[in-house]
């Protein structure tokens, strides 16, 4: 039987409500695979692409560039020739009338970030996930937040209960930071996890946080069921330091933008929303002094203080690497070398944020190392 | 993070640096609650309800209600500025201004520079502007241009929640006197603001959106018309930068000739009367300091030289829309020839 597949308004993040199809990458009449890019969608935050959830012939493309939506929106339809027009016609009516219904019943129920008290200070964290999965607990880098998770968060909330954590000094958590190496990090996150009740998690650590979680690993492995680390800091000495300094100081949208572009394999995916919620966390009090604080113990003199190499090196603990070639913060030749039980994944079109211009790919290897599926 | 309003923003920006700091103290016209009878305590919060609640927080040690006097209150402030607190006075309405100058321009703006820079006052003077509260001549200026005409003194003028909340804060951490200017028919407008203290820097301008054609600079209120501007000659395929200097003193020139460098066109908008603003004074440093850049004269949007009239069809009139600035817009767009002609 000729089946018609919809195409719809996909969902970065559990902010994310509606999106703008940016360019069409496949017209009408091509054949499109599963997992290839067809369209830019656009959000407020930032531009990424959209691959494709089926194989087929692109039959109709909905919603034309520029066009604003709801996420869930029909964007195109795909189904092979044998499907006459007017039954693609009818199909996106029916799509239409009871996307429309579904949307007035719906209202406005996004989850949002929580907060909860530590030993250690107010955690901020943003929760997804059936509450009796496996936990995954997401660990963000050097001045990110939980948002930095927003691409790959919902993929893996299907099958896990998804932790996004701020660390301190960052987002919406405490700014205090009064151990600002990764073992006080890694202190402060155990602490989150006993305030959520969570005996022991999947981790996913970025840059920075990759640190934290093999620190994490090293001083209490039975609360570590693994470890995904994306440009892992703690594995090497090399880091850029023109970025840790340039992120303190930078107080205006034009030094920041290019210091996070240089985050990206494609700069294009920084908007200005994303520069000025980066320079709106900036300028809360406390930020500067915590930022400070943590550069300098972790990173003193543009140099990575702590070196984690060895965590890696017994079995004990289920681990991956994934860095993409790109990486302009810190180079992807630290995945050199590492013990063969740490299965390494190399991306060539992604930069410093794997998580975010890789996010399928990404989810799914943390996924597969969790034993699980997405 | 959550929405407040403008009105919000400001209370929580007054209160935190209270708490922050115990040499804040706030004052003026009913702004704790009445005569001092306990029973009207936080009854009122001044005459629109922005510091509604901080009475009973911080206590008539630090909420002052003063008699209707400016000379009196605003003198007192700067005194006690100078002696080590960090005074916010409330000053109603900025029409009301004229009353307390010398105690401004002559006292508080002069006091750094007299003393050979060893004396700082870190007073700051909140107060309403602006038109389209029906609140007829008296009651509906924006002086922030004789302000800004001052050297010592420091204009804030914020656009949004967000803004005000950040800006509030610098000013009070400032030690320097410092006018900010908030407009009354904002108090209501609503945004996302973060629950902690944070503080924008002074002279430091906003791109509230970035485009290729025209640069629009708009200050306060007229913020967001310049955006339903822009927003609006998008759609006709004009694309406009638009820029608030959040203060009006210091100024970021640098961050408009460099924008104005990359369009080539200009638009001022300024709700101030259109003699000696803010808009003509900007006008006249981009043509001495970029005149080579652009490719059509500046064209400035302000309300007539006349007081702020009270019948609301009037007011309506007055103020600086959305479709005027749009309109200005669209005359730097036009061929040179026909520029020449109009």
């Amino acid at each position: 039987m000729a089946a018609i597949l919809p195409l719809t308004m996909p969902k970065f993040g559990l902010a994310m409500t509606e999106g703008m199809v940016a360019a069409w990458q496949k017209q009408p009449g091509e054949t499109i695979r599963q997992g290839e890019e067809i369209a830019d969608i656009e959000t407020s935050k930032i531009t990424s692409a959209y691959e494709s959830p089926v194989s087929g012939k692109l039959r109709r493309q909905v919603l034309e560039a520029g066009t604003m939506a709801p996420v869930g929106a029909l964007i195109g339809v795909v189904a092979d020739d044998a499907v006459p027009d007017a039954e693609i016609d009818a199909f996106i009516a029916d799509f239409q009338s009871r996307f429309a219904a579904s949307q007035a019943e719906a209202g406005a129920e996004a989850a949002g970030p929580e907060r909860v008290q530590t030993a250690q200070g107010t955690a901020q964290y943003l929760a997804a996930g059936p509450a009796e999965a496996p936990v995954i607990l997401f660990i963000h880098g050097f001045g990110g937040d939980l948002n930095n998770w927003m691409f790959l968060q919902p993929a893996l909330a299907e099958n896990f209960r998804t932790i996004a954590l701020d660390l301190p000094g960052h987002g919406g958590s405490t700014k205090q930071v009064p151990a600002p190496d990764a073992a006080g990090l890694a202190g402060f996150v155990l602490a989150a996890m006993d305030a959520l009740g969570i005996p022991a998690a999947h981790l996913v650590g970025h840059s920075m946080g990759g640190a934290v979680a093999l620190a994490m690993a090293r001083a209490n492995a039975e609360r570590v069921l693994s470890l995904s680390l994306i440009s892992p800091a703690g594995l090497g000495v090399e880091i850029n330091r023109g970025y840790i300094e340039g992120f303190i100081e930078a107080r205006r949208g034009k030094h920041l933008t290019p210091l996070l572009q240089s985050l990206f394999a494609d700069p294009t995916l920084v908007g200005q929303d994303m520069v000025e919620t980066v320079l709106r966390y900036k300028r809360l009090d406390g930020v500067e002094a915590a930022l400070r604080a943590i550069a300098s113990a972790q990173f003193p003199e543009g140099r990575q203080a702590a070196s984690l190499r060895a965590v890696l090196d017994t079995p004990r603990t289920p681990a991956q690497v994934i860095w993409g070639m790109r990486d302009a913060i810190i180079p992807a030749a630290h995945a050199e070398n590492l013990p063969a039980h740490v299965k390494v994944t190399l991306f060539d079109a992604a930069g410093h944020m794997a998580q975010m211009e890789r996010p399928a790919d990404t989810a799914e290897r943390i996924a597969s190392l969790a034993g699980g599926g997405i | 993070m959550s929405k407040k309003s403008f009105r919000q923003a400001i209370n929580e920006a007054l209160a935190q640096e209270m708490e922050r700091d115990p040499r804040v103290v706030i004052m003026g016209e009913d702004i704790a609650g009445g005569l001092g009878a306990p029973g009207e305590d936080d009854a009122w919060g001044g005459v629109l309800g922005v510091t509604k609640g901080l009475v009973g927080k911080f206590g008539r040690e630090r909420v002052l209600d003063t008699p209707i006097t400016e000379s009196g209150f605003i003198g007192a402030a700067a005194g006690a500025a100078l002696r080590g607190l960090r005074p916010v006075a409330e000053l109603m309405f900025v029409d009301f201004m004229g009353v307390c100058f010398d105690q401004i321009f002559n006292q508080a703006a002069k006091f750094r520079y007299m003393f050979g820079g060893k004396a700082t006052t870190p007073l700051v003077i909140r107060t309403m502007f602006g038109a389209g509260f029906r609140a007829a001549s008296q009651h509906s200026q924006c002086l922030y241009p004789i302000f800004t005409h001052i050297p010592g003194l420091k204009v804030v003028i914020p656009s949004s929640p967000y803004e005000a909340k950040g800006l509030l804060i610098q000013s009070i951490r400032d030690d320097d006197p410092v006018i900010f200017f908030e407009h009354k028919v904002m108090y209501d407008v609503e945004e996302e603001v973060p629950d902690e203290p944070y503080a924008i820097p002074f002279g430091e301008a906003r791109f509230v959106r970035e485009g290729d054609d025209v640069t629009i600079v708009a200050f306060g209120r007229m913020v967001s018309m310049a955006s339903q501007a822009a927003e609006a000659l998008a759609k006709e395929g004009v694309s406009c930068s638009v820029i608030d200097p959040r203060t009006a003193s210091p100024l970021d020139l640098p961050t408009i000739l460099e924008s104005v460098r990359e369009t080539g066109r200009l638009v001022l908008v300024d709700e101030a009367s259109p003699r000696c603003n803010l808009a003509t004074d900007i006008s006249a440093q981009v043509a001495e300091q970029a005149f080579d850049a652009l490719k059509a004269p500046i064209r400035m949007v302000s309300p007539p030289h006349t007081p702020v009239p009270f019948a609301p069809a009037l007011e309506d009139e007055f103020v600086p829309n959305a479709e005027k600035i749009a309109a200005a817009v669209r005359s730097t767009m036009r061929a040179p020839s026909k520029q020449a002609a109009e």
